[in-house]
């Protein structure tokens, strides 16, 4: 008897479980508007790039030209293929030599875009862009410096 | 206009035209190739809409937008496709056995012509109708089958092998379901030929006035043909994952092509036999004693009704392929044997018990 009704639940259930999927189906095959496919070249112009995308790593600089990298490393060596280079420099401060950071080298071509170094920041000084368009004709140009030429630290960033 | 409500007008119009200028003999040769003809553009249509309509479905059930470069909202797609399929070259495997790997595609289509043959259209638009039509019908679409055999067995490959192996089973398997959820709709129409089914709906469809056994029926028909045209959840015999395209891996070109719309051919016809046999066909759709809606019911002439009727049949036969994963093997064959066989003996007999009591409307 067990037996039996066991499989009548089995049909109960089974069916139950289709008809589930179906009105998943159904539900967006009726909602054309939650399509979220882009025609990219033809919608260049209005095309908005979802938040969490990450494209490239930026170095945020404000309106006077400051970053708040310290050259601390850490996101270099976060980086789990070697495409962030700090290269740093000594600075007088009150007298002593303190490091800091002279050039942010950043090897967009070995990039996986995996963003391990943002979170590794003590600063918060990189983020990850939404850009995307990235090709270029010549290797080289894909090695970028981060930081702008003349830029200084924000003060108060240790 | 008269002809679109009743095409006995155009077949017997073009009938005594033709007598009238050649011998009886002849007219019957003529009629046949204009009717193979008619058929041949029918499924070359048909696979043109069902490709572009099948890649449209399953694009918005997955929130994608299918084809759109080609033409506007891609509709010119599968004519660049059938270029391309026809431009094609057609390999054959070094050990193939050449005459079963080209016979094969013949044999599908074959099978696929002959059982369109018997569909009912529309009022008198009818290519041959046969006292045992769904009889005929299920004999018919299960020889597809041997073609799938020999392309899987002439391919040299064991892949296609299985592929070939495995729609073997499932045909067999499935077509018992098909063939007796068709019966449960015979016991109360006391006929097997398709017109006669389609005027004993007049006054309303089988799935309506059969009530429970009859919507149980519809239910086994159409997982079991979906089972039987080798689509949808029941794809194991190509398999794209397991065995790369199953029985027509080997396959490339024209002959490619051929497995394809005969997938859609088959896909079509399954989908006419369940609108005749459940929907009632080109009969349009009544209430009681509304004559108002009746009559502007009337006015949309049947073949429209028809193509209305198969085409929501392969909406949700496409709804099915795009919604369900693959069955496995054994799955399949439980399905099959432990619960579709089972009920569908049930229901034939609870479906002769109201028929001889006279529960149905």
């Amino acid at each position: 008897m067990r037996s039996v009704i066991n499989y009548f639940k089995e049909i109960y259930f089974g069916l139950k479980s289709l008809i589930t999927g179906m009105r998943v189906t159904g539900h967006y095959f009726t909602h054309p508007k939650e399509i979220i496919t882009q025609q990219y070249p033809e919608n260049r112009e209005t095309l908005k790039m979802f938040e969490r995308f990450r494209g490239e790593v930026v170095l945020l600089h404000n309106e006077n030209n400051e970053h708040k990298c310290t050259g601390c490393s850490a996101c270099e060596v976060a980086c789990p293929n070697g495409t962030i280079e700090i290269i740093h420099k000594r600075v007088d401060v009150d007298g002593r030599k303190v490091k800091a950071l002279d050039t942010f080298v950043y090897h967009l071509q070995m990039c996986t875009m995996c963003g391990l170094c943002i979170p590794a920041c003590p600063t918060d000084a990189i983020v990850m862009a939404n850009t995307f368009e990235h090709a270029v004709f010549d290797r080289s140009k894909l090695t970028k410096v981060l930081n702008n030429p003349g830029s200084k630290i924000m003060d108060g960033i240790k | 206009m008269k002809w679109l409500y009743d095409f006995s007008y155009l077949t017997r119009a073009i009938h005594e035209g033709l007598s009238a200028r050649f011998e009886p003999g002849t007219v019957v040769i003529l009629e046949m190739v204009l009717v193979g003809i008619t058929f041949m553009l029918l499924f070359a249509l048909l696979g043109l809409v069902l490709v572009y309509a099948e890649r449209k479905v399953s694009a918005v059930i997955q929130q994608r937008l299918g084809p759109m470069r080609v033409g506007k909202w891609g509709t010119a797609q599968t004519l660049a496709d059938v270029i391309k399929l026809l431009l094609k070259e057609p390999l054959i495997n070094k050990d193939a056995d050449k005459f079963l790997f080209n016979l094969a595609p013949f044999v599908i289509m074959i099978a696929a012509f002959m059982a369109i043959a018997a569909l009912p259209f529309a009022k008198g638009l009818h290519a041959i109708d046969f006292d045992i039509g769904i009889l005929y019908v299920a004999a018919v679409s299960s020889l597809g089958v041997i073609g799938i055999l020999l392309a899987g067995w002439s391919s040299n490959n064991k892949y296609s092998l299985i592929g070939a192996m495995r729609a073997g089973a499932q045909i067999i398997s499935y077509e018992l379901s098909v063939a007796l959820s068709l019966l449960t709709i015979v016991v109360l129409t006391g006929s097997l030929q398709f017109s006669t089914i389609v005027e004993s709906q007049a006054d309303g469809w089988w799935i309506f006035k059969g009530h429970i056994p009859a919507m149980i029926a519809f239910v086994i028909f159409l997982i079991a043909s979906t089972a039987e045209t080798n689509r949808g959840p029941f794809d194991l015999a190509e398999a794209e994952s397991e065995l790369t395209a199953g029985f027509h891996t080997e396959y490339s070109g024209l002959k490619f092509a051929f497995f394809f719309l005969a997938e859609f051919a088959n896909m079509f016809i399954v989908a006419g036999i369940g609108a005749t046999v459940f929907l009632g066909g080109w009969m349009p759709f009544h209430i009681g004693s509304w004559e108002g809606f009746n009559a502007v019911m009337d006015f949309i002439p049947p073949i429209f009704w028809f193509f209305g009727k198969v085409g929501f049949m392969i909406f949700l036969m496409m709804w099915f392929r795009w919604t369900f994963p693959r069955l496995r093997i054994d799955q399949l064959l439980t399905l099959e044997w432990k619960y579709l066989l089972p009920i569908n003996l049930m229901n034939i007999v609870l479906m002769a018990f109201l028929s001889l009591m006279g529960w149905h409307f």
